[in-house]
């Protein structure tokens, strides 16, 4: 069997593509970023062990990491609307992204932390540092560099996982995909192109990480 | 002056420093020897107030060093410290390993501080490692670099806490002529130590710690060459 | 009968462990191929020189650099248009036992490169031979070290099975979508179903970070 490729109908569709792909990277960037504001949260609630507000934390971080994220979206979109509560595709996308993010973001911050040896601690203040410059010049520095791996995969993660938008009909680069194939029935074609534009986005966001690492730590650790 | 009046230290029901009392003048070496578990280390913690104390007095140049109203974060730059494991910053250079404390707790200039650490490490023999990770480096040189990171403080106390006792043999040496050239500089020290023979040839006085309270103390004579206790005489002969 | 929906009944109780079992077999399926594959491609990688490791990790990267949503719905597209089109639980199994091949193999060659050269040595100087090392001494010690990153790979293809759904598989999360076009309760039947997730999910990560913490000691 024969599959004629037809790649003219695609490439004109270019620039709705790319549309796509900008708000892919947009939706991931932002539930980066709130969902590292709120893990930072959850991580301090978490270890601090005060009785109401740990077990808050502790059940969103396992409940983001043991449901399908596909799960949360569903939740976000029908189950909130079934309580009043209407949100758009994207709204929707976003906030199970985030939830997810902060919940696994949560536990990799938690685990940097506690991977400083306290040792470093006593060696700080023993110089004369106050507890701030302690965690400012040598806890935190050294908890950046131990989670900025895990970081910039949960961040590829997000790129991926927002393709679930097209399951809602969000207009990421996977619901666009969607939205044009079924205008013109080139489905593998506007696919394919999807793909590799995924590939891509996921090369030079990993690409660029590595660059910045290698400009940022010097040292090892 | 560094005065130390009854001083008790318990860790929940474990009474570790059952009253201490202890003097060290400018200018002396005292070393601290003794079993594990007999409160040598413990007591050095005390005195730079890292672990506070239930009973008794340390005052460090006539401040109360546990006392509601000191500031110990501004104390502790009286009083130098370096520990059993280096304990260097992994993240920072051999340089800024060192440049740090004076910049950012003694508020130097960048210049300053750096022209204050360049000079303690190369007294310390690092002259040639400004730029190195510590992670590159060996224990002893790790542990010379926290010796100088110490110094870079300007402290008027330095407290050497069994800073030998995680070192490969080989390099035990190197740290201890370090020790010996703050000696020679004029340098207040107080040293816990597993180094007998050390112990006998720099200190001025030599306190042998047992269970919680001071068994024997004195010079060097007194206590090593001549102990007059039946337990520092048992412990002298398993470790000479 | 008037109404478009009708609720929840005990009648949906068949319907909703069709999905229950569909989401598990399919896991169940694509674990054991994505481990079977996993260790061979992790073997072949670690034991192979640079060219090959790299060849191979590029072609598996690409797996886990494009949405497996897209890959689904490429796979049972392209078999659609070459007119060998599949049954939804083929065409899913096999792209998702790729898919977990795909980080399985990473998580077994590190497991296999882990095992110490000394350790190799050691087991030929007692006169094993090359496959009598492999058997007895790399496999078990590699595969061991890595049981925690092998059962977080595990998990997370039980939850992306999630998305076979998209190409018309019946699991559990579309039975459930179809329930609730039916009876418009969507918050009882996905609160049901994200505990169904949890219950399976939860205990088996507790016992990974235990088995975890046994190992670091």
């Amino acid at each position: 069997m024969d599959y004629q490729f037809h790649w003219n109908i695609v490439f004109q569709k270019m620039p709705e593509m790319l549309q796509g792909a900008f708000v892919t990277l947009h939706v991931s960037v932002l539930s980066m970023l709130i969902g590292i504001v709120i893990a930072v949260l959850l991580a301090i609630v978490k270890m601090n062990h005060s009785k109401p507000f740990c077990y808050v934390a502790i059940g969103w971080i396992e409940i983001a990491r043991n449901t399908p994220a596909l799960f949360q979206i569903y939740m976000a979109y029908f189950g909130l609307g079934a309580l009043g509560i209407h949100l758009s595709p994207y709204v929707a996308v976003l906030s199970a992204l985030i939830f997810i993010n902060a919940g696994y973001l949560a536990e990799t911050f938690r685990g940097g932390f506690m991977s400083i040896p306290k040792t470093q601690y006593s060696a700080s203040k023993s110089l004369g540092m106050n507890s701030f410059q302690v965690y400012r010049y040598i806890i935190l520095p050294q908890m950046f560099r131990r989670i900025y791996h895990p970081m910039t995969n949960q961040f590829v993660w997000s790129i991926l996982m927002s393709s679930l938008g097209i399951l809602v009909g969000m207009g990421e680069l996977s619901g666009e995909t969607q939205r044009l194939q079924s205008l013109s029935f080139r489905t593998l074609e506007f696919f394919i192109v999807a793909a590799v534009m995924y590939f891509i986005i996921t090369k030079l966001v990993l690409f660029s990480s590595s660059l910045i690492s290698r400009k940022l730590f010097r040292g090892e650790i | 002056m560094i005065n130390i009046r009854n001083v008790h230290k318990c860790f929940g029901d474990l009474e570790v420093l059952k009253g201490i009392d202890l003097d060290v003048n400018k200018g002396e070496v005292l070393s601290i020897i003794g079993g594990s578990g007999s409160g040598k280390s413990t007591l050095l913690y005390c005195i730079n107030a890292i672990e506070n104390i239930q009973k008794g007095q340390i005052i460090v140049d006539d401040i109360d060093v546990h006392a509601k109203k000191t500031y110990q974060d501004k104390l502790r730059q009286k009083l130098g410290m370096v520990f059993q494991q280096w304990n260097s910053f992994p993240h920072l250079t051999v340089l800024e390993n060192a440049a740090l404390a004076p910049r950012i707790v003694k508020k130097l200039s960048r210049e300053e501080s750096i022209e204050v650490a360049k000079q303690e490490l190369e007294h310390v023999g690092l002259g040639d490692k400004f730029d190195v990770y510590p992670t590159k480096m060996s224990g002893g040189q790790q542990q010379r670099l926290a010796i100088a990171r110490a110094l870079a403080m300007k402290p008027d106390y330095m407290l050497f806490d069994e800073i030998t006792s995680a070192l490969d043999p080989e390099l035990v040496g190197e740290v201890l002529d370090t020790l010996r050239l703050l000696r020679e500089d004029g340098m207040t020290m107080i040293c816990v130590t597993h180094e007998i023979a050390f112990a006998r040839e720099v200190s001025d006085q030599v306190a042998f710690f047992n269970e919680g309270i001071i068994e024997e103390m004195g010079t060097p004579e007194q206590v090593i060459s001549n102990p007059q206790k039946e337990t520092t005489q048992k412990f002298l002969s398993k470790v000479l | 009968m008037g109404s478009l929906f009708t609720p929840l009944s005990w009648n949906d109780t068949g319907f909703i462990l069709t999905g229950v079992w569909n989401t598990v077999i399919i896991s169940v399926v694509a674990i054991g191929f994505g481990t079977l594959l996993g260790v061979i491609v992790g073997f072949i990688r670690a034991e192979s020189n640079r060219l090959v490791n790299t060849l191979l990790g590029g072609i598996l990267d690409i797996f886990r650099s494009v949405p497996l949503i897209i890959q689904l719905i490429l796979f049972s597209t392209y078999i659609g248009a070459i007119g060998h089109p599949l049954e939804p639980f083929v065409a899913g199994s096999i792209v998702l036992s790729l898919y977990s091949m795909a980080f399985m193999s990473e998580v077994f060659r590190s497991g296999f490169e882990s095992v110490h050269k000394s350790m190799q040595i050691a087991a030929r100087s007692l006169g094993m031979s090359y496959w009598q090392t492999i058997f007895y001494i790399r496999l078990p010690i590699g595969l061991r070290a890595v049981f925690p990153s092998w059962l977080g790979v595990a998990l997370s293809v039980i939850k992306d099975s999630a998305l076979v759904s998209v190409i018309g598989y019946m699991e559990l999360l579309r039975t459930s979508d179809q329930l609730i076009s039916r009876t418009q309760q969507p918050l009882e039947i996905l609160i049901g179903v994200g505990i169904f997730y949890f219950i399976i999910s939860y205990p088996l990560s507790l016992y990974g970070r235990y088995v975890e913490r046994k190992m670091a000691l």
